[in-house]
Order: structure tokens, then C-alpha cells, then sequence
């Protein structure tokens, strides 16, 4: 057994680190109003922002629980990119001006945390959608779903185009022409030799080189328009009639944007048609009520638990209790800090490895029993069974984990699940694993410890 | 282990009952596995079933499966596309103004098969793994050998099981059910590593003590431990089975079921088996 300074050492960092738990686990708001007597009180309690600064940066985090959208509510929807009419080495970039294009499009619902994610599944592509709190689903695929369109118009008012305020007012300023996204063979981003300034080229097939010819001749010296989904995009000169079918677009752009426009251009230009093939519509009071049944029956399980032990340990199980409280107080936490988005799965991950937690417990205190019965004080009884538990402790929670690992695919196999679901719930379990093993082993230890010499001295 | 033969029969009835019914009843697969619509809504002037079949039929589409408890309505129904559910809420507007919509759901039936396929690669992946390393802990693969057969015999008497209700209760086959298979796997792995170790531990103390003495003896040390360890689970898990919501109820009983297997399959099938494998090698 350690020393006496050590022991009270590290049971005074277990008491600090749970109050530091309580603190960030804390409601935001948390007022507090009763009378005892005469004396009132009437106070509302904040949570302190973790906001601090470190030299020049600041830090700031924010300790909101995030849900996932089985419990927030909101639309998951799930679609096939068909990439069959794309070469090989334009797929990647083809890929990226989709996402981009997508997420364009997802933010103009002003919904904040939407996810858009390309995923590989054995070379079929897809595309992964993900809006919270979004319930009108319909439309939300619509405005996805439709291919972006490229359009070139020319400016036939150059006054009434610098002065529109109107849609209607730019309309009448230009004339549509037959060029379109269709006829754009690529675009890519170049440096210009003579000034370094960075220009998007744009290479046309043979049918768009015509027709780009006749537009540069008709409008030279003059603007033509460039709109992606009729959303209007710049304006450039034209300088010279372009025969050749390609053509630079210079402006006064820094190199990121001329590769968003280059890659919104190819969005356009390479119409990478997607296909939805699954949708998952979930409404906000149905995850409020799998949020409430799952904490309450959360609650109800530990309070039997916590009853079971004592009822079997007596002082042993108390104490164990209490490191299964300090168990869930650092999860939560973690929860926060990581951040861990929590999902159905994930909430009984957690309760199911509150089980686990008092597993070890478990395994000490039977040990210990057998010490103790065959003759040993029991002090050396306490140290022998937490050392001889040890040995059984790591190699079943080893097992777990290897379990843990192969569902929550963390190097992102294709032939293992990618599913969300099955990954919250491996991950709350995996977490749970090790900060069980902390607080059943090391917490629990310590406590006894103390409490153990408060015992001889009585 | 003179129950040994006593663990044999039962596990043969549990194994053969579960074959029987996976064999001749097979699943009820939810749409994550076959594809199609699960539509749950909140229709307050209670319409009947045949006002939405009715719906059904004009938008020519076959009757969904329909069911209901007080307002709440959950259908069942083919993958549509999303012109098609527009116009289904049109339709049902109509019976009931008051629609109001929970939950939509509507998978292409490709990726039912890719979790089916993925599910029987992690299971198959779970079990190597678990070979290799209780082996290695073991210094012995008859000690790896036995925990994975006990673990499987878990998982086709939890697959049975689920045969059994769905075909009685209607349970459903869906991804959170793959989710506490794989889970069903490592807790019963965990129990057996548990009772492994107190084997080694004794056989170290005392190199000549024959096997079957040997595993008596761990097995009564570890019993209360095992029994005590899966009560706590089981009190979590009954908890969750009797008032967390409709959406997890099968995935805790399902749990709930490999917990209690894993426990029976420690004592019942993976000392026996490791005993089996020993007597094995003394008679060659």
C-alpha cells in the first residue's frame, strides 16, 4: 500500500476532478428560489463559459450536448451519384464540385449544422445529406436533387444591367443565348504569365466553340452574363472573338476564388445526375420522447443497480456507487469536450455500460470475499483483490473493445458499417469501457483507501 | 461438470428449436433489410384502415400494412419516390386535416443487402480477432476454440430467438438488431474470458490438479460473480425493455436475451467444450 500523503493526494484530485465534472455538467441556467425563515433566496446560478486566453489565442468551447437526428428531429437523405459518363482523373474534381454545389445549395435552408459527406461504397458513390430540424422534406430534395445549370447571357443594356434592382429589370437588360453547361468540356484554374493574376479557363466541345464564336462576336466589347442555377455569377468583357473554344475568364479574384468558380463552373458542366435512394424523415417530439422514456428507464436502472450493490456489499457497494456516479458525471462530460453526437443506440450504449462499469466492482469484491475467507485482514484482502481482479478485468474488457473497434470502423472501412446509428452506440460503449475500468478500478481503490483507514482508527 | 450432460441437452434444444424456427419461419425483416416506406403520423380524427387503404388505392398503390395505437398510425408500404409521398400527404390531408407527420422513412432495397453483407463481415471478423487474441492471452487455442464456439451458439440462439418472436410478436429483424448481436458477442466473450482466467490462475498454483477438477472449482469461484455481473445488466436492460419507448423495446429484449445466453454459455457450453479439447489430447 502507498503512503499516506499519496492516498489523500490522489482521493483529493478524484474529489476535484468530480466537482470540475459537476461544473461543466451544469445547466446553463439554474435558478434557485425558497425561503428558509425570514431569509430569502433568489438566485440564478450560471454555467462559466470555458473561454479562455492562451497568449494571442483564445479558446472557446462551446459544452452543448449534441443529438443526433433521431433525437433533434430532421431529414437524413442518402443519395446515388451516378458516375458512369465521367473519365477516371476528372472524378475526383467532378466529386468535390458536387459537394460543393450541394452544400451550396443545402445552406440556403439557413439551418445550421447541415452535413453533406461523399461516401465510397465499393466504387458506388453516394452522397449523404444530413438537415436538422428541417421538416419539410419534399422540397429539400427537390432543390438538391436538380441538376446544377450553367448559362451564359449576353448584355444588351449595359445601363439598365449596372442598375437593376430587380430580377425582372436584369432580365430585359440581357438576351439568352444557346450556350449551356452542356456544352463545357472543363474548366481549370491558371496563373496568368504577364501579371501573376490568377484566371479561370473554360474549354468548350465543338458545338459550344461555334456557338461561343457567334456570342463573342456579337457581343464584343460588351459583358456576357454567367449564371449557375440562375444565380448570377460574374460578368467579364469580352475582349476578342474566340474561335478556338477557349476561353480565360480574368477578373479581380485571389486564387480561391477562381477555384470555386472553376469547380462551381465544372458542377455545372459535368452534371454528375444523383439518384435518391434513401430518405429518413424524423419529427422533433418523437426524439423528445425517446430522449425522455431513455433517460428515465436510464434512471430507473441505476438506481436498482445502486440498490443491488448495497443490498450485496453493503459499505463495499456504497462506495461503488459512488464511483459509478463520478462514472457518469465523466462521461457526460466527454461527451461535451469530445464532442460525441448522441443517438438513440448511443443513450443505450451508455445505460449498457453502467452495466459493464459495476462489472469490475463486481469481480474486486467477490475477490476480496475469498481473501478475507481465507483468514487475511482486510486491508492486504483489498490490495490482493484488486490485484488478482486486475488480470480478468483487462482481458474481458479487452474483448469488448475489439468488439467496440470493428463497429465503429474507425479507418473507415468500406466492408464493415458506415452507419452512423451502429458507430454512436460503439462509440459510447467503447468510452464507456474506459472510463469504467478508471473509476471502477482506480476511483473505487482510492476511495476504500481512505475509507479503510478511517475504519482501523475507529 | 456433472451437469455437463445436462448443458448438452439443453443447448442442443435451444440450437435445434432455433434452426427449426429460422428454417421454417424465418424473419420478419424490417424495411432496413428489404427495402420499402415505414410512415408514421398522428391522424386525430381516427380515420379507419379502410379510408387509407382507400388513399392507398387512389395514388394506385397497394395496401400498406397498418398499425395503430390511439392516433398514432404506422404504415408500411414499397419504396416510393419523393412525387409519390407528396402526393400521398395531399390524399391523406384530405381525411384529416390535423396530419401530422413523425416519421418517414423510405430505403431502395440495395442497401439492406450491403448491411447484411457488412454485418456477417464484422461478425466473421469479431470472432478472428477474438480467436487470435484469447489464444495469445491463453497460450492455448483450445481456450480461443471454446470461446467462440460458445459465442456463436450465442448468436444462432439470439437469431433464432428473433425468429421465434418476430414470427409470434411480430418483432422485426433491423439494424439495431445487428447492433446487439455484435454486442451479445462480446459480452458473452467477456463472461467466458472471466471464468477462463481463474482456470489459469489455479492451474499455475497447482500444475498437477486434473481439468474437470480444475473447472469445478473455477466455475464455483467465478458463479456468483458471473450471476451477480448479469443481474445489474439485466436490471439496466429490463428497465429499458419495460419503459424506454417503442423504438428500442426489441433492441433491449434483444439484448436482453444474448446477456442471459452469454452468462448460461460461459458455464454450459465454453467449460465443457475447453474440457472436450483436453480430453482430446490425452487420449492421443
Amino acid at each position: 500500500m502507498p503512503n499516506k500523503n499519496r492516498i489523500l493526494k490522489v482521493f483529493w484530485t478524484i474529489i476535484a476532478l468530480t466537482f470540475l465534472c459537476v461544473i461543466i455538467n451544469f445547466p446553463t441556467q439554474l435558478p434557485i428560489k425558497f425561503n428558509i425563515g425570514n431569509f430569502q433566496v433568489d438566485h440564478t446560478f450560471y454555467r462559466p463559459d470555458f473561454s479562455f486566453k492562451l497568449g494571442q489565442k483564445e479558446f472557446k468551447k462551446n459544452m452543448d450536448l449534441k443529438y443526433g437526428l433521431d433525437l433533434a428531429g430532421g431529414a437524413s437523405l442518402i443519395f446515388d451519384i451516378d458516375t458512369s459518363n465521367t473519365k477516371k482523373e476528372d472524378l475526383e474534381e467532378a466529386l468535390n464540385a458536387l459537394k460543393a454545389n450541394i452544400e451550396r445549395r443545402v445552406n440556403l435552408f439557413g439551418v445550421s449544422e447541415t452535413n453533406v459527406q461523399l461516401v465510397n461504397q465499393d466504387g458506388n458513390h453516394r452522397l449523404n445529406v444530413e438537415l436538422p430540424g428541417v421538416e419539410d422534406t419534399s422540397s429539400a430534395i427537390k432543390l438538391i436533387g436538380t441538376t446544377a445549370q450553367l448559362s451564359f447571357k449576353g448584355v444588351i443594356d449595359e445601363k439598365l444591367f449596372k442598375e437593376a434592382t430587380t430580377s425582372a429589370e436584369l432580365e430585359k437588360a440581357m438576351k439568352n443565348t444557346d450556350l449551356s453547361g452542356s456544352n463545357l468540356v472543363k474548366s481549370t484554374v491558371e496563373i496568368n504569365p504577364n501579371n501573376s493574376q490568377p484566371e479561370v479557363a473554360i474549354e468548350l466541345d465543338s458545338e459550344g466553340t461555334k456557338l461561343f464564336a457567334n456570342i463573342t462576336k456579337e457581343y464584343l466589347n460588351k459583358q456576357v452574363a454567367i449564371f449557375l442555377d440562375n444565380q448570377f455569377l460574374m460578368a467579364p468583357n469580352v475582349q476578342v472573338i474566340i474561335t478556338e473554344g477557349k476561353a480565360t475568364i480574368s477578373g479581380n479574384f485571389d486564387s480561391k476564388a477562381a477555384k470555386e468558380l472553376s469547380a462551381q463552373l465544372n458542377a455545372g458542366a459535368l452534371p454528375l445526375s444523383i439518384k435518391l435512394i434513401q430518405q429518413n424523415q424524423i419529427g422533433a417530439t418523437l426524439g423528445q420522447d425517446s430522449i425522455n422514456s431513455g433517460i428515465f428507464a436510464g434512471i430507473v436502472g441505476l438506481i436498482i443497480v445502486c440498490l443491488f450493490m448495497i443490498g450485496n456489499y453493503g459499505r463495499l457497494g456504497l462506495i461503488a456507487d459512488i464511483g459509478l456516479i463520478i462514472y457518469g458525471l465523466i462521461t457526460l462530460t466527454l461527451y461535451r469536450l469530445i464532442p460525441v453526437t448522441l443517438t438513440f443506440p448511443g443513450i443505450v450504449g451508455f445505460i449498457l455500460s453502467i452495466g459493464m462499469a459495476v462489472d469490475s466492482n463486481i469481480l474486486i469484491f467477490e475477490r476480496m470475499r475469498e481473501e478475507t475467507r481465507k483468514g487475511k485482514n482486510w486491508n492486504s484482502a483489498m490490495e490482493l483483490g484488486f490485484g488478482r481482479a486486475w488480470d480478468s478485468i483487462k482481458d474481458a474488457n479487452a474483448c469488448t473493445i475489439i468488439t467496440g473497434l470493428i463497429l465503429f470502423n474507425p479507418l473507415n472501412w468500406s466492408f464493415l458499417n458506415t452507419s452512423g446509428m451502429v458507430r454512436g452506440f460503439a462509440i459510447t460503449l467503447i468510452l464507456g469501457i474506459f472510463i469504467g475500468i478508471f473509476t471502477g478500478v482506480f476511483v473505487t481503490r482510492n476511495l476504500l483507501r481512505v475509507l479503510a483507514k478511517e475504519k482501523i482508527q475507529k | 461438470m456433472k451437469f455437463r450432460p445436462l448443458f448438452y441437452i439443453l443447448s442442443a434444444c435451444l440450437l435445434l428449436t432455433s434452426l427449426f424456427s429460422f428454417i421454417f419461419w424465418g424473419f420478419k425483416t424490417s424495411i432496413d433489410f428489404s427495402g420499402g416506406s415505414n410512415w408514421v403520423m398522428i391522424l386525430p380524427s381516427k380515420p379507419s384502415q379502410d379510408s387509407i387503404n382507400n388513399v392507398f388505392k387512389e395514388n394506385n398503390l397497394d395496401s400498406p400494412e397498418i398499425n395503430t395505437t390511439d392516433q398514432t398510425y404506422t404504415l408500411k408500404f414499397k419504396n416510393i419516390d419523393p412525387e409519390k409521398k407528396d402526393q400521398l400527404v395531399t390524399s391523406v390531408t384530405k381525411i384529416d386535416s390535423q396530419y401530422k407527420e413523425l416519421k418517414f422513412e423510405s430505403l431502395g432495397p440495395v442497401l439492406g443487402k450491403e448491411l447484411l453483407r457488412k454485418t456477417i463481415f464484422a461478425i466473421v471478423l469479431s470472432a478472428i480477432a477474438l480467436l487470435i487474441f484469447i489464444g495469445s492471452r491463453f497460450k492455448d487455442f483450445s481456450f480461443g476454440a471454446a470461446a467462440v464456439l460458445a459465442m456463436i451458439h450465442d448468436a444462432i440462439i439470439l437469431v433464432g430467438s428473433f425468429s421465434l418472436f418476430g414470427h409470434f410478436f411480430g418483432a422485426e429483424v433491423d439494424s439495431l438488431f445487428v447492433t446487439a448481436l455484435l454486442t451479445t458477442l462480446s459480452a458473452s466473450v467477456h463472461d467466458t474470458v472471466v471464468t477462463f482466467n481463474r482456470i489459469k490462475e489455479l492451474k499455475r498454483q497447482n500444475y498437477k490438479i486434473d481439468w474437470v477438477e480444475l473447472a469445478n472449482e473455477a466455475v464455483t469461484e467465478t458463479l456468483s460473480r458471473s450471476l451477480n455481473n448479469s443481474m445489474t445488466i439485466i436490471f439496466m436492460l429490463l428497465a429499458l425493455v419495460v419503459l424506454g419507448g417503442s423504438t428500442t423495446h426489441w433492441f433491449a429484449t434483444a439484448l436482453l436475451v444474448g446477456v442471459v445466453c452469454g452468462t448460461y454459455s460461459s458455464i454450459g457450453v465454453a467449460i465443457p467444450l475447453v474440457l472436450f479439447f483436453k480430453k482430446d489430447k490425452k487420449k492421443k
